[in-house]
């Protein structure tokens, strides 16, 4: 009932606990919820005593959970698995394919850095939700770690050291500085102070100033935070290359290091925000299965390939990113005319195209967007039509893929057109599929991938990427 | 797809329509008088006729062939779609069936993929015929399945 080391299937000796200061760092938020509440509490009734007694007491109680947990939270490698064991009542035992690997990111929060400590996450496809990340290992443990799933999941040697790499691309820092500057945000945000400021010297009224502040602070807070997300979090960042995939290194506060295997990429776009443009600046976006997350801001935090570069820079990752294709020089065909009707402003810049190996659709004329789509990551496509483009004998075809900021939408082709591009979709991802790096991307396939029947033990699809037991005591 | 989904819909539309239309009635009954409640019942019955028009019509858009690679299903009159899903995509099958289903025996098949856009949702199928359904696609999805 109590002993729970010795539960059936219990945790293999060999595996290792997480970082000791594990329970501080998690803690940390919870005491400061209890400070937050108790502090108001206390701050009205001025009893300063029990104030200080309650926050004692949530921290020694907190502490004591958070040992508690450490102690029986172990992780290591079960056959080819990574196995996560946690819960003292609820003993749950997770089970991680490496064969689904998607990507695996070191983080460092702020705390985390001044405390020599780091979380690992690592995305597996599948279930959709993030797997629960391994917070917190050893700066050098997460690296080994790292290294150690990256060698398992390319089917090598365990012990095979990390991968060598090779910066592709730095953003230097005023590049950066005046890419958030040049953002619509930071434009809305300027023009709202100047509007402000204008008004306040026309109507000098202290009580109208003071209102009027408190009701735009929200907004300023979020333009702010917005900026933050572009300038801070992409500070210093870092994209190399190596045979493991490419890496990503970024952040000032909190830090980032994203490791994405070859084979991941299931979709890039390039943007260009109207504020860019005189400067040519553009910046990529990557669909990564796993890497949706569960927030919008999740996303916005892993998906960002090049927060700006120039365009030859772009092109040339992007031509790194999707091998064997040169996304930008595909031929794209124009919307027919009838799509004005729909689209009056922009319709002409609405185009897609393709080659053997990806999807191009490209479209806006305020902002410019190139989406690439490789056939062999097709998930599904569509036609859809609704009543006006009925009328007018058009129709959209969607080439879905995971979720993240890609999107292939190839808008307002002729009804009988769109249907021919979606047989040939469907046909052109059957052929790429089978010619797609394997999910081991350094085991080499012996026989060739044409003459290959699918092999079931590599790529089971029905198979779940990763497994929950619990068993109640 | 089985014609009794016509008859369940109905059935659910009538089951939803009378008290809504019960509803108005007596507000409207309240506000007006004699001839908001005639006017909540017209309403009512318009909502009907539309309904009842508007069910065989979308049944007749829905429809699915298995082809070699992949799984072909359309649907909407006004709103067009037609999906297709190779069976090398396929994640996982889902038949569910709700009690009102089970009632008429039918079931809903749906396909999942590792995108969450693709919609290729069958309803009313007899539960003889989904099960068969479910076990071909996990088959072929096996025999064809690809990493992503």
């Amino acid at each position: 009932m109590t002993d729970v080391s010795r539960d059936p299937g219990g945790t293999p000796a060999h595996f290792k606990r997480l970082h000791p200061l594990t329970p501080l760092l998690r803690g940390w938020a919870f005491l400061a919820a209890a400070i937050g509440f108790g502090g108001q509490d206390a701050l009205r009734s001025g009893d300063m005593g029990r104030f200080g007694l309650t926050v004692v007491g949530i921290a020694v109680l907190g502490m004591i959970t958070g040992l508690v947990s450490w102690w029986f939270t172990r992780y290591g490698f079960d056959g080819d698995a990574l196995r996560i064991d946690s819960g003292v009542l609820n003993r749950r035992s997770r089970r991680v394919r490496l064969d689904r690997l998607q990507a695996v990111d070191i983080n460092r929060p702020l705390a985390g850095r001044l405390l020599g400590v780091s979380e690992l996450r690592l995305e597996v496809a599948g279930g959709g939700k993030a797997e629960a990340p391994l917070q917190y290992l050893a700066v050098d443990d997460a690296i080994r770690l790292r290294a150690e799933l990256l060698a398992r999941a390319a089917g090598i040697d365990a012990d095979t050291p990390e991968a060598p790499e090779r910066v592709v691309h730095e953003v230097p820092l005023d590049r950066l500085v005046w890419s958030t500057v040049l953002s619509s945000t930071f434009a809305f945000g300027v023009l709202m102070l100047v509007g402000m400021a204008v008004a306040f010297a026309i109507v000098p009224d202290r009580r109208a100033i003071v209102s009027v502040s408190w009701s735009v602070l929200p907004g300023m807070i979020a333009i702010g935070v917005a900026l933050w997300n572009q300038l801070g979090r992409n500070f210093g960042f870092v994209l190399a290359e190596s045979p493991d995939g490419y890496r990503i290194r970024k952040g000032l506060l909190d830090t980032q290091h994203q490791t994405v295997p070859p084979g991941r990429v299931q979709g890039v776009a390039m943007r260009q925000p109207l504020l860019w443009r005189w400067k040519g600046w553009v910046k990529l976006d990557v669909d990564v299965a796993g890497y949706a997350g569960d927030s919008t801001e999740d996303v916005g935090r892993t998906s960002t390939l090049l927060p700006v570069a120039t365009y030859d820079e772009a092109a040339a990752v992007l031509r790194y990113v999707v091998p064997g294709a040169d996304p930008l020089a595909v031929p794209t065909e124009p919307a027919p005319r009838r799509a004005r009707y729909l689209r009056p402003v922009g319709w002409k810049r609405l185009a897609y195209g393709f080659d053997e190996h990806v999807v191009v659709v490209r479209e806006g004329i305020l902002y410019r967007n190139v989406t690439v789509v490789p056939h062999a990551k097709t998930q599904s496509v569509r036609v859809t039509q609704g009543p006006v483009q009925r009328r007018l004998g058009l129709a959209t075809v969607r080439v879905d893929t995971t979720p993240g900021p890609v999107d292939a939408v190839i808008r307002h082709r002729f009804a009988t057109e769109a249907r021919t591009i979606v047989e040939e979709q469907a046909e052109r991802a059957r052929l790429a599929r089978k010619a797609d790096i394997p999910e081991q991307w350094m085991s080499r396939r012996s026989v060739p991938p044409d003459s290959a029947s699918p092999d079931g033990d590599a790529d089971g699809d029905g198979q779940p990427a990763a497994s929950i037991e619990r068993d109640q005591e | 797809m089985s014609h009794k989904l016509v008859d369940l819909r109905r059935l659910v539309l009538v089951v939803t329509l009378t008290p809504l239309t019960a509803a108005l009635a007596v507000g409207l009954g309240i506000l007006l008088g004699g001839w908001g409640v005639a006017a909540a019942i017209a309403a009512g019955l318009a909502g009907l006729a539309f309904g009842l028009w508007l069910i065989p019509r979308n049944w007749r858009a829905w429809g699915y062939a298995e082809r070699l690679d992949d799984l072909l299903v359309t649907r909407g009159v006004m709103y067009r779609q037609l999906t297709v899903v190779p069976y090398g995509r396929m994640q996982y099958v889902d038949v569910a069936s709700g009690p009102l289903e089970r009632r008429y025996g039918l079931a809903t098949v749906q396909l999942h993929t590792a995108s969450p856009a693709t919609d290729a949702k069958i309803p009313g199928l007899p539960t003889a015929e989904a099960a068969r359904l479910r076990d071909r696609l996990s088959e072929l999805g096996e025999a064809q399945a690809a990493g992503l």
